[in-house]
C-alpha cells in the first residue's frame, strides 16, 4: 500500500511538468507582452522593451521555460509577480484559504445533502418523494452557477438584507458562495447515489442478505451502501478537486479574493509567474485529492486493496 | 419422522406489469416430511425459481402477486405472515442456496461476518459475539473451509469455495427447510459432486428438508426422495424417485426429458431434444400446456386441461392415462 502511494506520488512529477509546459505555451502564444500591458499605450517602445528585458520576457521560449522550471525545482521559487512585484507564493498564501474553505464547506454540504437524499430517493423509488427529488435535482444540476449566485444575492442581500453579497471577511460571507457551489454538486451526487443504490439493490448478494432474514433497513445500510459508494466517492473527489481551482464563477460573482479570481486577473494582465504558480499549485493539489480518493477506494472495497498490494496482479 | 414440515397447496404466482401478465406458477401442490428431499425439475422458465422465491417471500414486490394457495410451514400459513414476521422465518427456519456463488456474496464484507450475520439476526439462544464467532468457525469446518479463512473476502475464494460459504450461511441457523436453487449449475463437474455431497451429509446430520431445484436429472437421481417435474408453472408429474426413474407410466414431457439425456451404459445414440419451446407464459392456453410440443397429443388435449391421474403417490397430469383407463374397461 505504501509502495502504491509512493509510486503515485512519483507519477505526479511528469503530470506537473506537462501541466507547466502546456500553460506556459498557451500563455506565450497569446498576443501582447507584459511590458506594454503594465505601462499602457502611452509608454515609449524603449521603456516597454526595458521592462520586458527586466522580466526576462525578451529571451526565447525554451530558455524562459527551463529557467522557470529550474527556479521552481531547485529553489522552490515560484517567481515574482509582474504586477505587484511580490513573490507569487505570497499571493497564493493570501488567497488560497478562502478558496479552500469555500470548497470544504460546499463539498461537505453537497456530500451530506446529495448522499442522504440520494439514498432516500432510491429507497422510496417511484413514490412522490422520489419523483420530486429527481426533478429538483435535475433543476439544480442544470441551473448555471452565476445565475444561481445572482438570484441568491438578489434575495438574501438585496431584498432581505440578511447576508453580505461580497467579500470573505466573516463566516457569514461564505454562506451564499457555498450554496452557489454546493447545489449543482449536491444535485449530481443525488442522482449518482440514487442510480448506484438502485443498481446495487438488484444484485444477487442483496437477495442473499434478504434470504438471511435481514430487514430492509439493514440491507440498505450494511450491504448496499458501501457497494454503492465507489462511484459516488469518485465524483465527490473530482468535484472537490475541480472546485479548488474552479470556484471562479462563485468567487467572481461574490467578489471573493480566492484562487479563481487570482488566476483570471493574472491571465488578463499576462502576469505569467502568477498564472504559472497558481496553476501548478492547484494541479499538485488536485493530483493529491485524486490520490486520496484512490486510497479511500481501498478502504471501501477489499478487491481494490488487494490489487494495490499485489501491484495490479490478482491473487487466485 | 413422518410429520409434514412443508405443505404447499395449490400455489399460484403471477408477474403483473402494465403491459402483460406472466402466469409463472399455476396451482402447484406438494408436501414434505422432515429429512425428505424434493427435486423440482424442468426447463428454464418452468416456474421453479419463482416457486422457491414464493416460499421464502422474496418475490419482487412491485410485479409479483401470489394469486392463490397456501404455504404451510408446520401448519402455519406463511402467506398470512407480515413482512416482519417473515423476516424471522427467513434464514432461520427456511433458508436458501443460490445458483451463482460468484455473485451471491457481498464483495466488501469478510465471509465470516456474512455467515455470522444469519445467526446474529436470529439469535434466539442469546449467544454472545464470541459464541457466534465460534459457531461460524464450526460451520466453516463443516463445509470444508479452514476456519482461519473467515477473515477473507469473497474475491479470495474460488467458485466452489464460495458455494460452500453460501451453504454455510444457509445452514448456520439449522433451518427446517433448505431451498437449493440450482446449487451446482455454475460449477464444474468435480466441484458439483463435492457440493452435493456436502449438502447431503449435512441434511442427514440435521434432518433438514431440502427442496432441490435443478434441470439436471443426474442431480435428482443422486439426491432426491420425491420428484416434481414442472412444465409451464405446473407440476405435470409427481412421485417418489423410483416412480419417475423406472419404466412405468410417464408424462410425455418426462419421457422427453429422459430421451434428451445421454446414456452411459447403453449403445450410443443421437440425443432426442424435445421439439419446440416453452409456451408463452403470458397466454393461458385452454387445454394442456404441453400439447403443442407433445408427440402423443390428442384432440381433447387442445381443448381441456388434463385431470390428474393417480397411482398411489405417483401423479400424472395428462389425458393419456384416463383415455387408456377408459379403453381398458
Amino acid at each position: 500500500m505504501y509502495k502504491y502511494v509512493a509510486k503515485r506520488l512519483l507519477y505526479m512529477i511528469p503530470v506537473l511538468l506537462g501541466v507547466a509546459f502546456l500553460v506556459f505555451t498557451i500563455l506565450s502564444l497569446t498576443p501582447g507582452d507584459p511590458g506594454s500591458i503594465i505601462l499602457g499605450i502611452t509608454a515609449k517602445p524603449e521603456e516597454i522593451a526595458a521592462l520586458n528585458a527586466e522580466f526576462g520576457y525578451d529571451k526565447p521560449f525554451f530558455v524562459r521555460f527551463f529557467s522557470y522550471i529550474g527556479d521552481v525545482v531547485l529553489h522552490f521559487d515560484l517567481g515574482t509577480s509582474y504586477q505587484s512585484r511580490q513573490p507569487v507564493i505570497q499571493d497564493i498564501i493570501a488567497r488560497f484559504p478562502n478558496t479552500f474553505w469555500l470548497t470544504v464547506f460546499s463539498m461537505s454540504a453537497a456530500a451530506i445533502i446529495g448522499i442522504v437524499l440520494g439514498i432516500l430517493s432510491a429507497v422510496k423509488q417511484y413514490t412522490a418523494l422520489d419523483q420530486s427529488l429527481v426533478v429538483i435535482a435535475l433543476i439544480f444540476a442544470s441551473v448555471p452557477g452565476f445565475w444561481l449566485g445572482l438570484m441568491l444575492m438578489l434575495l438574501f442581500s438585496m431584498k432581505l438584507g440578511i447576508l453580505p453579497s461580497y467579500g470573505a471577511d466573516s463566516l457569514r460571507a461564505f454562506i451564499l458562495p457555498t450554496i452557489t457551489v454546493c447545489m449543482s454538486s449536491a444535485a449530481s451526487l443525488l442522482r449518482l447515489t440514487r442510480s448506484a443504490m438502485l443498481e446495487t439493490v438488484r444484485q444477487d448478494y442483496i437477495r442473499t442478505a434478504k434470504a438471511k432474514g435481514a430487514s430492509g433497513k439493514r440491507v440498505i445500510w450494511k450491504h448496499a451502501l458501501r457497494n454503492a459508494m465507489l462511484p459516488v466517492v469518485t465524483t465527490l473527489g473530482t468535484n472537490f478537486g475541480a472546485s479548488l481551482g474552479g470556484a471562479i464563477i462563485a468567487e467572481t460573482v461574490f467578489a471573493m479574493p480566492g484562487m479563481g479570481t487570482l488566476i483570471t486577473t493574472a491571465i488578463r494582465q499576462k502576469d505569467i509567474p502568477v498564472v504559472m504558480g497558481a496553476t501548478l499549485f492547484l494541479a499538485a493539489l488536485f493530483s493529491l485529492v485524486i490520490l486520496i480518493v484512490d486510497v479511500l477506494y481501498a478502504f471501501i472495497d477489499p478487491r481494490i486493496k488487494a490489487k494495490y498490494q499485489n501491484g495490479g496482479k490478482r491473487r487466485e | 419422522m413422518n410429520k409434514t414440515v412443508l405443505d404447499v397447496k395449490n400455489l399460484s404466482i403471477q408477474y403483473k406489469t402494465d403491459l402483460e401478465t406472466v402466469y409463472a406458477v399455476n396451482g402447484i401442490s406438494f408436501s414434505l416430511e422432515a429429512g425428505e428431499t424434493l427435486g423440482l425439475v424442468g426447463e428454464t422458465g418452468a416456474g421453479k425459481t419463482t416457486t422457491a422465491l414464493g416460499i421464502l417471500g422474496l418475490l419482487p414486490e412491485r410485479t409479483a402477486r401470489i394469486t392463490g394457495g397456501e404455504i404451510l410451514l408446520k401448519e402455519q400459513d406463511l402467506l398470512k405472515l407480515k413482512e416482519q414476521e417473515m423476516q424471522k422465518v427467513r434464514g432461520s427456519r427456511i433458508s436458501m442456496i443460490f445458483q451463482d456463488p460468484m455473485t451471491a456474496l457481498n464483495p466488501v464484507l469478510p465471509i465470516g461476518q456474512q455467515i455470522g450475520e444469519a445467526l446474529y439476526l436470529h439469535n434466539d439462544e442469546g449467544l454472545t459475539q464470541k459464541q457466534i464467532e465460534q459457531r461460524v468457525e464450526e460451520t466453516l469446518e463443516l463445509v470444508g473451509i479452514p476456519k482461519a479463512r473467515k477473515v477473507e473476502y469473497p474475491h479470495q475464494f474460488s467458485g466452489g469455495m464460495r458455494q460452500r460459504v453460501v451453504i454455510a450461511i444457509a445452514l448456520i441457523c439449522n433451518p427446517d427447510i433448505l431451498v437449493a436453487d440450482e446449487p451446482t449449475t455454475a460449477l464444474d463437474v468435480t466441484i458439483q459432486a463435492q457440493i452435493l455431497t456436502i449438502i447431503r451429509d449435512l441434511q442427514k446430520k440435521y434432518k433438514t428438508t431440502v427442496i432441490m431445484i435443478t434441470h439436471d436429472l443426474g442431480v435428482v437421481a443422486e439426491t432426491c426422495d420425491k420428484v416434481g417435474v414442472m412444465y409451464g408453472g405446473k407440476i405435470v408429474e409427481y412421485g417418489a424417485l423410483e416412480d419417475i426413474f423406472t419404466d412405468k407410466e410417464h408424462h410425455p414431457y418426462t419421457e422427453g426429458l429422459f430421451r434428451s439425456l445421454p446414456s452411459l451404459t447403453g449403445n450410443s445414440r443421437r440425443l432426442q431434444p424435445i421439439e419446440g419451446l416453452m409456451p408463452d407464459p403470458t397466454v393461458k392456453p385452454e387445454g394442456c400446456w404441453f400439447a403443442p410440443r407433445c408427440g402423443q397429443c390428442m384432440e381433447i388435449c387442445k381443448k381441456e386441461a388434463p385431470p390428474v391421474w393417480e397411482d398411489d403417490a405417483h401423479k400424472i397430469r395428462c389425458h393419456l392415462f384416463h383415455q387408456k383407463a377408459k379403453g381398458g374397461e
